[in-house]
Parts: structure tokens; sequence; C-alpha cells
């Protein structure tokens, strides 16, 4: 089977940017009251690669570990154990001050951005705030940078530049945010579920600026998010995770046309079908059950409880990741759909009508 | 005629939305009996620093007993605010005009005691955050069987009965051990169930959903949504869904009604409205959604701008500053909201046809 520099290969593209190899981010929790401590299990074993250029979408519901595995590759905190080699030099481990001029290049853009800027600060401030920090440029310099990147946004700077973030809508707000996570021309950007919070329209907006300077800046993105749609619509390669591990990652395509893996098949399922009535039809096959406790979960393969394929094999041994179908996709199921189950029917012509 | 609690199936007819204004406020009321809900020129004003924000300026529509609503719209749109108004929710600061029946019953104008006895009994309502409409200090047993008792003549040992009952009925595994948890040890579907319980301990004829599943994760939000419309179909329910998402809406609605900026732009059945949207606002919603079955990397076609403040009023199509399709007159004077088509009802100059849906570019 594959080791882990294989897993989760790009399929083309750039030199490698990011290598992620068995990294594990584990939390010590106390006895606290009547509630039982343990070790939380976050992130086990992760393994990928991101190439310069390249987006990498992480898929997975809340407490799948996408998130902290997010914060892991930056550093914050620094995983329990397993390399991040980010051009290729190992992060984990690094100084405060050894890490200071990688993390430049690593910028990230979080959900909700009236809590990630700071509400006291005009806006020209907080997205200047990473040239100061940096040393970048003189004070004119750094005046000028910031009006060019609020423009590449899409905000004025002069009728932006001096409001504060409450008076902002939460695109507008996200577009600062946005402006800060560039304004050092980071190679690589973090996005945890940047547009999750937005209402709908302003959410394109944001995904189209996403994609807009990705191109015109070449800039690389870890995308995280729970809606495998928006996922979809930004991402080279996807990877699921369920419960701190990888259950499968390919490319888009692959996944979406041939999902491998039965969580993500379920995931697929549950999107809603813009088609008139289709729930009537009972074309449905949701996962029934609860997430399992990251304090103790099941053995061998943790997707085991709630997956309907599941044999005694799956309790016994965990799955590696292996490459199955598609070149560069990859699962880790024992019994994974690649005898032709399809992914669940989609038809456009039902939306377009 | 008689009440319509209790009763199963689906009638023919289903919500209607009459235009704003006082025209013709009465609406198209040709369905057979009394409706359940009958919203009329229901208009929401909040005074605010010496402004009046319009929050809803001229709604109307019916539910039938046992129909599902999906009431449609961003932010803003007056889509909560006109719940609220339904249930009796709103503040003092809201001066509230027009006319909400229920069975027959104003609403519009009862006392706070009224609105209690209303409340629960005929209409109960599933807010979105269900961290924050359950006790944290209060086991979920209590909080529900609490509920049973402020509206059901039961004793303790009933109430409790009841709970667990209800517990039950919303499907959570083990119903008695769960009664003495928690909220904090149960996952956020978990609680949402809950408040699924709590809303259904009096077996309300209509059931107000705010983004029920909006916090929740797709696969939990498939569970819940699946949940409500077997109770619907169990109980004999009225659903109204309120919520931001289209699809959502088109895959378990059976009637849908669009809002923007305090108004209805478009409403129709949902098979009616998925084979022809006609109001370009409905058409950008759709197509801003990111799809499973559209190409990685493809833009999407989106509307810039905001939608409008709704302190100031403007002589013309509240959407038209934002609108692909506008056109000169669209600015001079609100389109009304007339059935142009069986069934289908939009507010609009210059529709979208039904070949070709709008280009709308950035």
């Amino acid at each position: 089977m594959s080791s882990a520099s294989e897993a989760g290969t790009a399929p083309a593209g750039g030199d490698v940017l990011l290598e992620v190899r068995h990294l594990v981010q584990e939390f010590v929790l106390r006895d606290y009251g009547r509630a039982r401590g343990g070790v939380l299990q976050a992130v086990s074993d992760v393994s990928f690669e991101l190439r310069a250029g390249e987006t990498l979408g992480i898929v997975g519901e809340t407490g799948s570990g996408k998130s902290t595995l997010a914060r892991s590759v930056i550093q914050a905190p620094p995983p329990t154990r397993g390399e991040v080699v980010f051009e290729g030099k190992n992060l984990v481990g690094l100084s405060h001050r050894a890490m200071k001029p990688v993390r430049r290049h690593l910028q990230m853009v979080f959900q909700d951005p009236f809590t990630s800027l700071d509400p006291r600060w005009p806006v020209a401030r907080i997205v200047a705030e990473p040239l100061a920090a940096y040393a970048v440029g003189s004070r004119a310099e750094r005046q000028e940078r910031v009006s060019s990147l609020l423009k590449l946004v899409g905000l004025d700077p002069v009728r932006y530049g001096r409001r504060h973030p409450r008076e902002l809508s939460g695109g507008q707000a996200q577009r600062v945010a946005i402006a800060r996570a560039l304004v050092l021309e980071p190679k690589l950007i973090l996005c945890d579920e940047p547009a999750s919070s937005l209402d709908v329209l302003v959410q394109a907006q944001v995904l189209n600026l996403l994609e807009r300077l990705r191109s015109e800046l070449s800039l690389s993105y870890l995308f995280i998010a729970h809606d495998l749609a928006l996922v979809k619509q930004v991402s080279d390669r996807v990877a699921v995770m369920y419960l701190g591990k990888l259950c499968e990652i390919g490319p888009v395509r692959d996944i979406y046309r041939q999902p491998l893996h039965p969580y993500t098949l379920a995931l697929l399922a549950s999107i809603p079908d813009p088609a008139p009535g289709a729930r009537k039809h009972g074309t449905r096959s949701v996962i029934s059950g609860e997430l399992p406790s990251p304090l103790n979960p099941p053995s061998g393969c943790r997707f085991r409880t709630r997956c309907p394929r599941a044999q005694e094999r799956c309790a016994l041994q965990a799955p590696e990741l292996r490459a199955v179908g598609a070149e560069g996709h990859l699962v880790a199921c024992h019994f994974p759909l690649s005898d032709g189950a399809p992914a669940p029917g989609r038809e456009p012509a039902a939306v377009r009508g | 005629m008689a009440g319509p609690l209790g009763q199963l199936g689906r009638r023919p007819g289903g919500t209607s939305v009459a235009s704003s204004g006082a025209r013709d406020a009465a609406g198209p009321g040709q369905q057979p009996g009394v409706p359940l809900l009958e919203v009329s020129d229901l208009r929401v004003r909040f005074r605010s620093r010496g402004e009046t924000v319009h929050a809803v300026q001229g709604i109307s529509y019916t539910v039938e007993p046992g129909r599902t609503l999906a009431i449609i719209g961003e932010s803003g749109s007056g889509k909560t605010v006109s719940a609220y108004a339904v249930l009796g929710l709103l503040p003092r600061t809201a001066q509230v005009s027009g006319s909400i029946r229920f069975k027959g019953v104003e609403i519009v104008g009862l006392g706070e005691r009224e609105l209690r006895e209303h409340r629960g009994r005929n209409v109960a309502m599933v807010f979105q955050n269900p961290e924050r409409s359950l006790n944290p200090t209060m086991k979920v047993g209590n909080q529900i069987t609490e509920a049973v008792r402020r509206h059901l003549p039961l004793g303790r040992e009933q109430a409790r009965e009841r709970a667990i009952e209800l517990l039950q009925t919303v499907r959570i595994p083990a119903a008695e051990r769960r009664f003495h948890e928690y909220p904090h040890q149960l996952s956020g579907g978990m609680r949402q169930r809950v408040i699924i319980a709590i809303a259904l301990a009096c077996e309300p004829a209509l059931l107000i959903a705010d983004e029920a599943t909006t916090a929740l994760d797709v696969t939990t939000q498939a569970q819940i949504m699946d949940l409500l419309l077997d109770l619907q179909a169990q109980l004999g329910t009225a659903l109204v869904m309120i919520s931001h998402d289209l699809a959502l809406a088109a895959s378990y609605a059976e009637d849908i009604m669009v809002m923007y900026a305090g108004r209805v732009v478009e409403q129709a059945c949902a098979e009616d409205l998925f084979a022809s949207v006609r109001m370009p606002y409905t058409r950008a919603l759709l197509d801003a959604v990111p799809r499973v079955d559209l190409e990685p990397h493809v833009l999407l076609p989106v509307v810039g701008g905001l939608p409008p403040d709704l302190s100031k009023v403007a002589p013309g199509c509240s959407f038209a500053p934002r609108c692909p399709e506008a056109q000169p007159d669209c600015q001079a004077a609100m389109p009304p909201l007339e059935e142009h088509e069986t069934g289908h009802w939009w507010a609009c100059w210059h529709p979208c046809t039904k070949e070709a849906p709008g280009e709308l570019g950035e």
C-alpha cells in the first residue's frame, strides 16, 4: 500500500508547497466534575501534499478535526507528533523566532470576520498591521500598499479605510479579513469556512473574489468547509475527514463522480436536492446515529459504527489510505464503493428549468 | 367550520399570497374551508433613533392545515419578523398593522395573557440556535415537562410520561436516560430534537421553524428535516420553514414564498417556481448557490450591492438597484404582486422569460 509521502499526491501542478506527514494532534483533558478526562484525539495520522497554485478542499462535519488540522499546520498549537513541511522546511519544533519569517507566507481567513477583526481599529489599520509587524516599507509605502489591497478586494479605500468593523456588512468585513491575509504576499492561505456565515448572494461574491485572487496572485489555498458543493466550487482536490482521520482524498471530479468511501457518499446524499419534491421520492440515504466521542473513538475504522457496509474486519483493523480507481484517488476503507455504486444522481436540468 | 387540528392529509389549494396594499388585501381566498393561518397586509415598523424601519411592508399569505410553506430571503428581508408577528413575540416598540387570523381568530392586538395561550397551543417555534434556546442549567427532561404543564392540565407524573413520550417521538435513543441529562451533554442535532419535542409538547397546529437546520451539519440537517416532515405527516401539523436556502426549500416545502426588503416578490408551489423562476431576485438566489453538478472553478453569477436601507422608502422596485434586468421604469413605480399564471405570483415589471433565465453579470 502507499506510503505516507505518496498519500494524497497531487496529480499535476507546481512544486510541493506543503507536505503534512503523519500529523497527530491530541489534547489531554483532565477530569472535571463528573466529566471524565482522557486523551482527545482531534487529528490522527493525517498525511497529504499541497502543490503551488493548487486548492485542496477539506470537508467534514463538526468535530471531524478539520479546523484543528489547519491550526496544526500554522503551529498554533504545534502538533503532538508528525511533520509539517513547508517549502522543504519542517515547521514542527521551530522556535517562535525561527517560525516568524515562515508565518508571513502562511495566512488564515476565519469564518466570522467580526470576531477575527479588532473592533476598535479602523479598516486601514487592520490591513496595515501585518506590514508593521514585519517592518515592511515606510509608513507612506504601507499606506499605499493598504490602498491597493483594499481596491483589490473590491473596497474603496477612501470610503472604507476609516470605518470600523461594526460599520461594515458581513461581506465587507470578510473582504477586509482577506485583504489583511494578503498584505504580506503569502504563498498559502488557510481558509476556515470563509463564506459560511454570509448570505447567499454575498457568499457567492466572496467565493468569486477568492477564485479571482488565486489566479491573479498565484496563491494556494487549504480550503476548509462543511459544504461539499461549496468545496467543489473552489478546489482542485478534496480530502474528506471523519473523526480525525482522512477517509478519502483525490481529484475533485473523481471524488464527486465516483466517491469511494461510504461516508463521502452519505455526505453527498445529504445535500438538499434542488429538484422539487426530491425528498418525497425517497432518494435520500442519510446516515443515522451520532458522531462518536473523539475521547474514545471506535476501534478499527472510525466510521464503522455508522457505516451500512461495515463487516467484522472493520472493527479489528484500521484501514490505511490506498489507491483505488482513478490516479491520485485514495481511500481508507476495507470495502470501498468501487464496484460501480454511482453518486446520487443530480440533474442540472431540474434546477435550470 | 371545524377546527383543522388533527386533520390529516393534504388539501388542494395550499398557501397563497395576495398583493401588498389594501386594494386587494382580501387575496385570492378561493380555497375551500377556513385556512389555518391567514395573514393579510401585515406591516411591521420599528422606531429607532428617530428613524422608522419598515421591516415588513404589507405581506399576505395563508397556510392550510398540514401544508408546508417555505419563506425564503436574506438577512433583513423581514422573514423572521413576520414569523414573530404570527407568534405575538414582537417587542412593544414594534408597530404592527394588518391582520393575522389563526383559525379565524385575530391575533394582532391581543394581550400578553391571550398571546401566551395562543403560543404553544396553536403555534410553536423552533429557533436557529439550539444552544441559546435551551436553559443550560436545567435537565432537558424538566424543560420539556415545564412546557407540557404550562399548557396541559397534567400532574407531575403524567407530564413526565408525556415528556419521555415526546423524546421518543423525536427519535432520541435511550429517552429515559436522556431525560436526566443537561443540554451540554447532547450534540447539536440532539439539542435541536429536544427543542422540537418542546415545540410539539402541546400538539400545535402550526410549527414555525426559523432556520432550524442552518447551524447543523448536512447529515444532521437531513435527519432533522426528515424528522420534521415525518412528524408533520403523523400529527397533521402545518409547517412554515424560514430559510435562506432555496435548495432546502425546494426539496422539502410544497409552497415557496420569496421575500426581499420586507415584501413578497415571488410565490408559487415548489414545482411551478422551479419550473420557471420569474423574479430576477429568485433567479439570483438560485444561481449564487454552489452546486455539486457544476464544474470546479466556474465563477458563480453574482449580483453586487446590498439590500436597501429599510428606513428609507424609495418609490420603485426595491431590487432594481441590484437587478441585472432593471430598466428605467423599475425605479419609477413599485411592481405589484400579481397572479400572472395560475398559482404563480410575482412582483416584477420585467420578469425572466421561461426559456432563458436572466444572465447575471458581476
